[in-house]
């Protein structure tokens, strides 16, 4: 058991309801000295709400909130050694953009020349210092966005809480901003706490990530851990594209097991699993391979037919049907693949075989979903 | 107060090879002519027979020589009217800072946690403006009538008193405070006191430096909209005053109606409005300052 005070942040068991539905349900949540942590989700997860929770504008209705090892419900965000980056920016239009960064050191009695100093510094390190005169509304949604960020961070604050700050901005700028963001969270060594229903925006920021869905996480670890062995079925689908199958595990020792996902189709994979149970088994695209004109048939080796094939410039996708009747994605990097792949066209016979440590477990099959979910499904994120 | 003074019409906009903006009037200028003669005819016309009235001079009963005479204005000076007119200024003053008290947190409600039922709030507040303001003012009366409900059950009675013509002014300028300011109170973005607050910024001081500043021409046009009819007003003090706090409203009434004096009527009409035009340019100075901010 570790110590209270390794960690920025703590939730213990923390509900919050609005009305009848609970928004954050019972989450449990560690957050530690200075990592960059996302929460992940699609909207109504609870990732805002558990958010404004730190922050002190929603009070949790059970459980226990430590902010620096100390007890946080009830105190008023004022009194909080937290700053907010709010999605809308909230820059004031009344005052310029020094007077934006300045107002929090004012609040705290700074002197006016300290007060500048620091905002001056500030605005630097966001590198807007020659618009320091100007009015919020004079500056582009990036340089609002970067001036929240100043305004925030002058502050110096234990924990800094970022709500979808990049939402509002083009996919270049986005971009940039991913860059910008982590070079400035390692340059002041703060801890983030970033909101994003971006997976792209997670993966490339974070330490780690806890994906929220229906006011729980689902599972926190490191982006590469979130995607490469996804806990449940929820993550698998929401983080990159998963092909799903179905079926019986029907065997399971010594580290592997097999599932029978449909006539022709014998998946073999890495781990531990229950026996005689239906299971979940994840297929990422990038991770099968596609091979033309071949019989032999086998473990993770199947004989499929090919339904479309699009170029997207350095991949291929296909869509091939497996001999279950399910149609599965496969993405092949066109630098790395036999030039034979280029010619293949629809309705061609394949082979599509991957590795034994590609199909991930995904959990059981509870009964009702049992029945329509023996056919794959394609997941495919924005 | 925004002056949307070049907003292209959307035909401007799309027409044209270029898709060049055009500012150009749409409309002949002629067709605001019956209105401008409507402004030339009765409300020119009215004030220039003030203004000749003012320089004239009072012959005989009923008898009126113009001129130009600076007589009315001398009379004007007087330490007696000059009283009149410090308290007229003095409880219009207080008048407006009551109704800035009772109105603003009204407001500020209903802009802020009313949600879909503002409309109906308004519609309240409005509703009273519907009957005649003298039939207001003498329900009034009934309540702070010494022999009325607050006198006997209360035993509060304001009757004739400065309070009870202060509470008149309030009660029936009351809807011209609170709609100005709410409407800029419902413009207002609340994530800017959320921001300010976890900027260590207290309530209050979030209100005072976020709030306040971003709402003030709205909170300006409220109280001159009270405070300037305010100065003019005559009915309010005589049912509710009993003649003991005469506003210049009544002196003016009084020099046409009894003294038959017009000349020395509209002499003190123009005074006043002299002086209010200062409170005018401070207006158009404040209010023209959201223009900076947008909104």
């Amino acid at each position: 058991m570790s110590d209270a005070n390794d960690f920025d942040v703590e939730f213990r068991g923390i509900t919050k309801r609005f009305g009848d539905v609970a928004a954050v349900n019972n989450v449990d949540l560690q957050v530690r000295k200075g990592e960059f942590l996302s929460l992940l989700g699609p909207s109504g997860c609870g990732k805002t709400t558990s958010l404004r929770m730190i922050a002190g504008f929603e009070q949790p209705d059970e459980g226990e909130l430590l902010i620096g090892g100390k007890d946080a419900v009830g105190i008023p965000p004022y009194k909080r050694d937290v700053n907010t980056v709010f999605q809308s920016y909230a820059l004031f239009p009344h005052m310029s953009i020094i007077d934006n960064v300045a107002f929090g050191l004012k609040q705290r009695g700074v002197n006016k020349s300290e007060r500048r100093a620091k905002a001056n510094e500030a605005l630097e390190l966001v590198q807007l210092s020659h618009r320091a005169d100007d009015r919020p509304t004079m500056l582009s949604g990036g340089q609002q966005q970067r001036v929240a960020l100043a305004r925030a961070l002058v502050m110096n604050p234990r924990v800094l809480l970022l709500d979808e700050p990049l939402g509002a901005l083009d996919l270049k700028l986005r971009k940039e901003m991913q860059f910008e963001l982590k070079r400035i969270q390692e340059h002041v060594g703060i801890t983030f706490i970033y909101v994003t229903h971006d997976q792209e925006e997670a993966l490339s920021m974070s330490d780690r990530i806890a994906v929220m869905s229906h006011g729980v996480i689902e599972q926190l670890d490191e982006p590469r851990a979130i995607y490469d062995n996804p806990k449940t079925a929820f993550v698998a689908s929401f983080i990159g594209e998963m092909n799903f199958l179905t079926g019986t595990v029907t065997s399971a020792n010594d580290g592997h097991w097999t599932v029978d996902a449909g006539v022709g189709v014998p998946v073999q994979g890495v781990g531990a699993a229950p026996l005689n149970e239906q299971v979940k088994v994840g297929l990422r695209p990038e991770r099968l391979v596609i091979t033309p004109n071949s019989d032999e048939a086998g473990t993770n080796r199947v004989l499929s037919t090919v339904l479309s094939k699009m170029y997207l410039g350095d991949q291929i996708q296909f869509v091939v049907t497996l001999p279950s009747g399910a149609t599965i994605v496969a993405i092949e990097q066109r630098a790395s693949v036999d030039p034979a792949t280029d010619n293949i066209k629809p309705g061609d016979r394949v082979t599509v075989s991957w590795d034994a440590h590609a199909p991930l477990l995904l959990g059981m099959v509870d009964a009702q979903t049992a029945n329509n979910s023996d056919t794959s499904t394609i997941q495919e994120k924005p | 107060m925004t002056v949307d003074t070049a907003v292209p019409t959307p035909e401007a906009t799309t027409s044209g090879v270029g898709r060049r903006r055009s500012f150009k009037p749409r409309y002949p200028a002629w067709l605001a002519l019956p209105s401008l003669a409507y402004q030339i005819i009765f409300f020119i016309g009215a004030m220039s027979i003030l203004v000749a009235f003012s320089f004239a001079t009072q012959t005989g009963f009923n008898q009126i020589t113009y001129g130009f005479s600076l007589e009315q204005y001398k009379q004007v000076l007087d330490p007696t009217y000059l009283g009149i007119f410090a308290r007229t200024l003095a409880m219009a003053a207080g008048g407006t800072i009551l109704t800035i008290l009772v109105g603003y947190p009204v407001a500020y409600w209903m802009a802020r946690y009313l949600g879909n039922n503002k409309l109906i709030a308004l519609l309240l507040i409005i509703v009273p403006f519907w009957t005649s303001f003298l039939i207001r003012t003498y329900a009034l009366k009934i309540i702070l009538d010494s022999h009325g409900y607050l006198a006997q059950t209360l035993h509060v009675d304001l009757m004739y008193s400065a309070w009870a013509v202060g509470i008149g002014l309030v009660y029936n300028y009351l809807p011209l405070f609170i709609l100005p300011v709410f409407s800029s109170l419902e413009r207002m973005d609340w994530t800017l006191i959320e921001a300010a607050n976890d900027l260590s910024a207290k309530p209050f001081s979030a209100f005072r430096q976020v709030t306040l500043p971003l709402t003030l021409p709205g909170f300006v046009t409220g109280a001159l909209l009270v405070f300037i009819p305010m100065t003019g007003e005559y009915v309010i003090p005589a049912i509710l005053g009993g003649g003991k706090f005469v506003f210049i409203g009544n002196v003016i009434g009084d020099a046409f109606n009894s003294a038959q004096n017009p000349p020395f009527g509209s002499a003190l009409a123009i005074s006043l409005m002299l002086a209010l035009s200062v409170f005018v340019v401070i207006y158009i100075l404040v209010a023209t300052k959201e223009e900076r901010f947008g909104s």
